[in-house]
């Protein structure tokens, strides 16, 4: 019985990044009908600069002799410089996901879907790559942002670092849930993802709200970056991927476009995920995300929460 | 001008092992350069990068013999990178030493292919003597990778030689190299209540597992082999890794006269300590230039020969015998992470 | 989607002489064989990895430019292709070989290549039909994930056949692959892929691809033909993944993942969605690009990165696309 509560932790708090990852894929296909596929980078950018954040660094350009120590510093193991982190990484994140918005998908608003999806990759590829050149391939150590202490209870060992994730989460989900319904920017989203031409045409700016979302949804991939790298403090330019993909199977499995559905599908995922790696079958465990997918899709479509639309012609 | 080749992972994954490896190596190139290189030739160190990505090591082999014309092959630390080059040397006849590739198979491609530093089934027995005698674990629980070839032999080794010693293993679990969740394993294996845990991995990974089975609460010894050897296991372990032991080729902290010269020339040059990757990349380059000299010439299959010969060459990871499965029989040294440094504790000879 | 342009390219071409172009071009590939030896082995490796890209890209090219089937999943199938001709040389192989030197040992190693490559392509066939019957239903975006997601399933599952090498992969393949097969290969599926789509026939693929709904109203079943497109270019693919596995010589399950898809993909997009010849050209300088760029090899996946969105944001119909083809990429 401990043992199934512990994998239920583990799984909640994995659940809890992938939920934050969802979100973000979910917006932006309920708003544009596209998959960001650059999303998962955003959410290695959001650890990095998290990590930079409280790691002296040398901005060095070479050509130019230029070579500049910065150090923020940010102090490590303390609440509030966590908290001032996690924050700069969301505000940079959003204004990252913005930029892209406006110069790689904007001007394709107009061409075919598989364009757009192709220059999604191509900013993936990208962000990656270029992080790679900037950080270097090996991974780093994550610093410990918030204090950390474990606690144990009837043979349960849980750590502040995933009650925080879970924590966090929630609390980033339930503002989201407050500016999606209760705002006036909420409801120009939920307009234009219903119809964006009808939403134009009763005064609202797609454009601003298209820029808006996808700066929320980065912002909420930053958090998630961090999260995560508080959890498993390794960090690399290529450590968006995996967990990228497993979260828009997330979205999928709650029902693409639907808020609460990503949430329920990362949980979910989460749990599947830890309990198939604590058994025999650890190995599958990658690809069981797939699998997942796989069955949604062909027996669900419109995932747990979602409703089935019909195509017009 | 004699020209040596050289493959490793100079960036990517596992950047810390190639980089280390091409350190030893180059530092041994410039030794022997400055005594008057060998056979009265200078010679030239011509080192490719394969990234640590699955595929290129190959097309390093093919350029550096084909279009650069090496005479030799120094390369690789990780087995499974060793591998896709090897074919490629035995095909060419061009001997190819692996400074730190422990897998069996790697030697086993063929005539060409030696190697200085222990194999897996060696090492890991070295791990289950240390784990039934110094630790005094009766049982113990295995957290293998899957994904790493490496890593599987080891656990394939370990557990003959762990059970033959009178001990029980009371859980296995698996991961895939890259993943960074272990919570589930790892509470599957603190369910068993294991006294100790053996995890046959490569340090990113073995730093997030310590550091998961003490946030589980789980305080019992966790040891690995030379795969865990980088200064990364500490920045990404921790505290958690305080305690922990591994196996490996050398350590710095050796009392040997020919080991304190060796650090102190490595830590003046690169201003990190030498690592067993390092010692090894060393230790490949001056064998391979004293089985030159041995043979008199650079043609490939005289260096073969003296290659296989070689007997009690004294390398500064032990005295090294080529065996007629052209491995080197050598003891292993356990370090312990303490104070975020690796301890020297004890050496187990074949 | 896109619709058919006015100046629709794709009007039956008489001067098309199909069967002398490919003996023409089968001769060639066997005069190219007869020299791989003098080339050594750096420029013959080289050399057959364009060969083998070409394979992949022209393949890819059916699903993703004709049919118009967003497909991420290609390297899976050269994967199943690599494991399942490996498999036949190094278990059935020594079986029914004669000795080495045997006086027909060439021939029968040349057999059981053949033998070898084509049991790869059909199993790699069949899974294209278990992959693309459940998910051509599904729609560009959608397809992209489900198509990766099946190739990353495909991995795990080899990394857990302990027979097949799990982790370790299989190694010590004998070395079949030869230019000549390469190229002979790369021809052959050329071929088939625009003969397919220049008949009667092939006219479906270019229909569901402009629309599918019309399509269908139009009587024909837009899903068979996906789902042909698909296993024929899973087909190919596992030729090429057989190719690939005896020229390497050692193959496991990491090396066919999502990351070689998006290369082929690449090659595609950039020789020009549905252009066979600008596929072909951009297959040749995406696998030479990287051994010219090997001095700054860091910044090449940068370089390539940009390119590609560079490429999309102003010219979306490939790089080695000319006249007539853009204008049904106005869309």
């Amino acid at each position: 019985m401990t043992e199934f509560l512990q994998q239920l932790i583990n799984g909640l708090s994995l659940g809890a990044v992938y939920a934050l990852l969802a979100l973000g894929y979910t917006m932006v296909y309920g708003i544009l009908r596209f998959i960001n596929f650059a999303h998962c980078d955003v959410f290695m950018v959001g650890a990095f600069v998290g990590y930079y954040a409280v790691t002296p660094f040398t901005l060095s350009v070479a050509t130019i002799g230029l070579s500049l120590p910065v150090n923020l510093h940010l102090g490590t193991h303390s609440v509030a410089s966590g908290v001032l982190v996690l924050l700069i990484a969301m505000a940079f994140c959003a204004l990252l996901g913005i930029l892209i918005e406006r110069l790689a998908y904007r001007p394709l608003r107009q061409r075919s879907k598989l364009t757009v999806l192709i220059t999604a990759i191509g900013v993936s590829l990208l962000l990656e790559n270029v992080g790679q050149l900037l950080f270097t391939a090996d991974p780093k150590p994550f610093p410990e942002l918030f204090p950390v202490r474990e606690f144990s209870a009837a043979g349960l060992n849980v750590s502040t670092n995933q009650l925080l994730v879970i924590g966090v989460s929630a609390l980033l989900l339930l503002g989201l849930q407050f500016i999606v319904l209760k705002t006036k920017m909420g409801t120009a989203m939920r307009a234009v993802s219903f119809n964006h031409v009808a939403s134009s045409l009763v005064g609202i700016n797609n454009d601003r709200v298209i820029s808006f979302t996808f700066g929320l949804g980065s912002a909420l991939a930053a958090a998630g970056g961090i999260l995560y790298a508080m959890n498993y403090p390794s960090i690399e330019p290529y450590m968006g991927i995996l967990p990228g993909l497993k979260a828009f199977v997330a979205a999928v499995l709650g029902g693409i476009g639907n808020i609460p559905g990503a949430a329920l599908g990362g949980v979910l995922l989460g749990l599947i995920e830890t309990f198939v790696n604590g058994s025999h079958y650890s190995t599958y465990t990658d690809g069981i995300a797939f699998a997942v997918l796989i069955l949604i899709l062909l027996f669900r479509p419109a995932g747990l929460l979602g409703k089935v639309e019909v195509e017009k012609v | 001008m004699i020209k040596v080749g050289e493959y490793a992972s100079l960036t990517g994954q596992e950047a810390s092992f190639g980089q280390m490896s091409h350190h030893g190596t180059e530092l041994a190139m410039d030794e022997l350069n400055a005594r008057g290189g060998v056979l009265g030739k200078k010679l030239a160190l011509l080192t490719e990068d394969n990234q640590s990505k699955q595929g290129e090591s190959k097309t390093c082999a093919d350029k550096l013999i084909s279009r650069d014309g090496v005479i030799a092959l120094l390369g690789e630390a990780s087995s499974g990178r060793s591998l896709e080059a090897a074919p490629i040397c035995q095909e060419e006849k061009i001997p190819m030493i692996a400074p730190s590739s422990v897998d069996p198979k790697v030697t086993e491609t063929g005539n060409y292919i030696f190697r200085v530093c222990f194999i897996s089934s060696f090492q890991a027995k070295v791990m289950a003597k240390f784990a039934l005698g110094t630790l005094k674990l009766k049982n113990v629980a295995m957290l293998t990778d899957v994904g790493l070839p490496y890593s599987v032999g080891m656990a394939e080794y370990f557990k003959p030689a762990f059970l033959a010693g009178g001990g029980k293993i009371i859980a296995e679990q698996n991961y895939t190299r890259g993943s960074t969740d272990f919570r589930a394993q790892l509470t599957a294996i603190r369910a068993a209540k294991p006294e100790g845990i053996f995890v046959p991995g490569y340090y990113t990974e073995a730093g997030l597992i310590c550091r998961q089975a003490k946030e589980l609460g789980m305080n019992v010894p966790i040891f690995g082999g030379d795969g865990w050897e980088s200064a990364k296991l500490v920045e990404i372990g921790g505290e958690a890794v305080e305690g922990t032991f591994f196996s490996t080729h050398f350590s710095p902290k050796q009392k040997s006269a020919a080991v304190q010269e060796f650090t102190k020339k490595f830590t003046d040059r690169y201003k990190v300590e030498p690592d067993a990757m390092a010692a090894l990349g060393y230790d490949s380059a001056l064998l391979l230039a004293d089985a030159i000299k041995r043979a008199g010439t650079t043609d490939g299959p005289k260096l073969r020969e003296a290659l296989a010969a070689t007997k009690d060459f004294p390398g500064i990871t032990g005295s090294i015998t080529i065996d007629k499965d052209r491995n080197a029989s050598k003891p292993a040294v356990i370090l312990e992470v303490k104070g975020g440094k690796f301890e020297y504790l004890e050496t187990i000879n074949p | 989607m896109n619709g058919p342009g006015p100046n629709s390219p794709r009007t039956p071409d008489r001067s098309f002489r199909p069967k002398i172009i490919l003996l023409a071009a089968l001769a060639a590939a066997g005069v190219l064989g007869c020299f791989s030896g003098q080339l050594g082995r750096y420029y013959t490796g080289l050399l057959t990895k364009v060969g083998i890209n070409i394979i992949l890209a022209v393949s890819l090219n059916l699903v993703n430019g004709y049919t118009g089937q967003f497909s991420l999943g290609h390297a899976g199938f050269m994967g199943v292709g690599a494991y399942t001709a490996a498999a036949v040389t190094l278990f059935v192989g020594p079986g029914i070989l004669p000795p080495a030197g045997a006086a027909w040992h060439d021939g029968a190693a040349c057999a059981l290549f053949a033998g070898a490559l084509l049991a790869g392509g059909l199993v790699a066939a069949l899974a294209g039909l278990v992959v693309g019957a459940p998910s051509l239903r599904l729609k560009g975006d959608y397809l992209a994930i489900v198509t990766l997601g099946f190739g990353e399933i495909i991995r795990v599952i080899f990394c857990n056949i302990k027979s097949l090498g799990g982790g370790l992969g299989l190694n010590g393949i004998p070395r079949y692959t030869s230019l000549f097969w390469v190229y002979a290969t790369a021809v052959v599926c050329t071929y088939v892929v625009v003969a397919m789509v220049h008949s009667t026939y092939g006219r479906g693929f270019l229909a569901v691809h402009d629309d599918e709904v019309a399509a269908e109203a139009m009587g024909l079943n837009p899903t068979r033909y996906k789902i042909v497109a698909f296993v024929v270019g899973a087909f190919f693919a596992g030729i090429a993944g057989g190719l690939y596995g005896h020229d390497t010589l050692s193959i496991d399950p990491k090396g066919f993942g999502f990351m070689h898809s998006i290369d082929i993909v690449v090659m595609v997009i950039l020789g020009g969605m549905g252009n066979t010849p600008g596929v072909i050209a951009a297959a040749i300088v995406l696998t030479l690009l990287p051994e010219w760029l090997r001095p700054v090899a860091e910044y090449r996946m940068v370089i390539y990165s940009f390119l590609l969105i560079v490429l999309m944001l102003t010219r979306p119909q490939g790089l080695f696309t000319w006249r007539r083809k853009w204008k049904q990429f106005q869309a």
